[in-house]
């Protein structure tokens, strides 16, 4: 069991979401940066998808009431185990008493403690994320809600062999130094103007305070699009999003099921988990991408995700 | 009693439209129309791509006139999952497979249920008992379910209730408000912050997650809101805390009954 000393921000318990029933209005969820989730998981010997602790911008003290292997990966949100500094992406061994905290960090938005044996919620719905759209997932008796002091998080039971996890480290990077997203256009592109599209793909955008796991939503140039109204549809992960106002907003893994905006294009998967790092006062910039590339560079992507070259060993 | 809307027969069938969507989606188009006669079509699309289970399809989500699909790249392909959907489509116009069926809905009109419904009386004119039989002589066609879990996207509002939302959304409205936004209707299955105008409240849940299907509305189908007195809110909700309460359903135009829908297609087992 993890003891939760003070929650943070807004710490949550993400996995691989809830995939499949959006035809029933289930958000999907999950790890907002996936790629963090799942290296996590893997330096810990966990399945990818295994449930572990999202933190934001300012990240929780924890105290282990169990001996197991933890990493964090993500942002580097400043991890302190006991009075050491835990640098991001590597293994650790961690025993009862220790206790980890975070003194605050500049690269990055969302941290992931993943511990081994995963955080052992009960599944809801397929899935362990906290979803506070569905009341769904969490620690039992606050569903959909994010840790609170005093919390008690069960932790599944780790490997035999936990030695083998020690000094085992992840190659990453999982914040960029400038944000640059890729996006496919479509499938609204009749909303806007041909010139309206190309001072998207000019332009800069600044991530504003009001962004949380549901979508980015960013200031700078509005974009111009055509008046009109569009039917609700299914919006995908990273969705960009463009309200009357003009300021778009890019989906994350918290998002409805469906919306009604037009979307000017879609950030390929590889680079949401990237956008997810992005803190308020961050710059992005938007460069289009074909379709058939888009495809390419996930695989590309995912291969990457789960090869053996990714973790090292210690010697 | 009004129906929310019958499928038009004048409507030229034209073939759907298949845009990317990013690197692992596609949108089906269908007519880009709020119509039943097109809706069915994009059920019937959803359902069939549903059975087919292609290999690497991970999520199908039909809306008014369109089905959003995503896929896995590592499996498939935007071209090959298009391909396979192109020949799902054939046929698409046969009869309506469901046996049309009506959800009942007990309702609790205004006062603390419904804190909007004089408001709305007011907006239009009419007498708060007027607003309340106009609002539940109509079966509203559902759409889809969507937005959040559980909430149906619903058909048919007479245009003499439509109401401009709310200028200030209320931060908490409570699971099962019934209310009305420009030209919808809808139930909140779960609590959440809107700027609907509240006219009522169910004590039917229409989101269990413990359940299977979750959501308790099938699209294709018609809710109709059955006016009830607080005393009988009180105790459905009371049987619905025991576990002692299911959803009545009536034929789309017959007489009322409860129970099962109508085989495996209809408003699923609401027995236990």
């Amino acid at each position: 069991m993890i003891e939760v000393v003070a929650p943070g921000l807004y710490t949550t318990i993400q996995d691989a979401g809830r995939p499949g029933l959006q035809h029933y209005g289930v958000p999907v969820q999950g790890a907002a940066d996936m790629a963090a989730l799942v290296l996590g998981n893997r330096l810990v010997g966990n399945p990818p998808g295994a449930a572990a602790l999202e933190a934001t911008l300012q990240g929780p003290t924890l105290r282990f009431h169990v001996e197991t292997v933890i990493a964090v990966t993500g942002a580097d949100l400043g991890a302190m185990l006991n009075a050491q500094p835990l640098p991001v992406g590597q293994t650790v061994r961690v025993r009862p008493g220790d206790v980890l905290s975070f003194r605050g960090g500049r690269r990055g938005c969302r941290a992931y403690i993943c511990v081994a044996g995963g955080i052992d919620v009960p599944v809801v719905l397929g899935g362990r994320s906290t979803d506070p759209l569905a009341g769904l997932g969490g620690l039992p008796g606050a569903p959909g809600r994010p840790l609170r002091a005093g919390g008690r998080v069960p932790v599944g039971r780790p490997p035999a062999s936990m030695h083998r996890l020690l000094g085992r480290r992840v190659r990453w990077v999982f914040v960029p130094d400038r944000f640059v997203a890729r996006v496919v256009p479509g499938p609204q592109e009749d909303f806007f103007p041909r010139e309206a599209i190309r001072e998207f793909f000019t332009s800069e955008y600044e991530v504003t305070a009001a962004s949380d796991r549901m979508g980015l939503r960013l200031a700078g140039p509005p974009v111009r699009r055509l008046p009109g109204e569009m039917l609700s549809e299914g919006q995908p992960l990273g969705a960009v999003q463009v309200p009357p106002s003009g300021q778009p907003l890019v989906l994350l893994a918290g998002r409805a099921t469906v919306g009604g905006y037009p979307k000017l294009g879609i950030v390929v998967t590889p680079d949401v988990s990237l956008l997810a790092q992005a803190r308020p006062g961050d710059r992005i910039r938007f460069r289009p991408i074909s379709g058939r590339d888009a495809e390419e560079l996930y695989r590309h992507w995912w291969r990457l995700l789960h090869a053996e070259t990714v973790i090292t060993q210690p010697r | 009693m009004k129906r929310g809307g019958s499928p038009r027969s004048d409507r030229p069938v034209r073939r759907a439209r298949y845009v990317r969507a990013g690197d692992c989606g596609l949108y089906v188009y269908f007519e880009q129309v709020i119509d039943p006669g097109v809706n069915r079509r994009v059920r019937e699309l959803a359902s069939r791509l549903r059975r087919a289970a292609l290999p690497g399809v991970a999520d199908i989500v039909p809306s008014y006139a369109a089905v959003y699909v995503r896929y896995d790249p590592l499996v498939t392909s935007f071209d090959e999952v298009a391909a396979r959907c192109r020949l799902l489509e054939a046929g698409l116009d046969g009869p309506e497979p469901l046996a049309p069926r009506v959800y009942l809905l007990p309702t609790v009109y205004g006062g603390e249920y419904g804190p909007d419904l004089e408001e709305v009386a007011r907006y239009h004119g009419l007498a708060p008992e007027e607003v309340v039989r106009l609002h539940s002589s109509t079966d509203y066609y559902i759409y889809f379910i969507g937005f959040t879990p559980g909430f149906p996207f619903l058909g048919g509002l007479s245009p003499r209730l439509a109401t401009p939302r709310r200028e200030v959304p209320r931060t908490r409205v409570p699971a099962g408000s019934v209310g009305i936004a420009g030209s919808q209707t809808g139930v909140y299955p779960v609590s959440s912050p809107g700027g609907w105008r509240l006219i009522g409240r169910t004590p039917v849940p229409l989101f269990r997650p413990d359940r299977e299907p979750p959501a308790v509305l099938e699209p294709g189908h018609y809710v109709r809101f059955v006016p009830v007195t607080e005393d009988e809110f009180h105790r459905i909700r009371a049987a619905v805390a025991a576990g002692k309460y299911e959803v009545e359903t009536a034929p789309a135009n017959g007489s009322r009954e409860t129970g099962r829908g109508a085989g495996g297609t209809g408003p699923g087992g609401t027995r236990p």
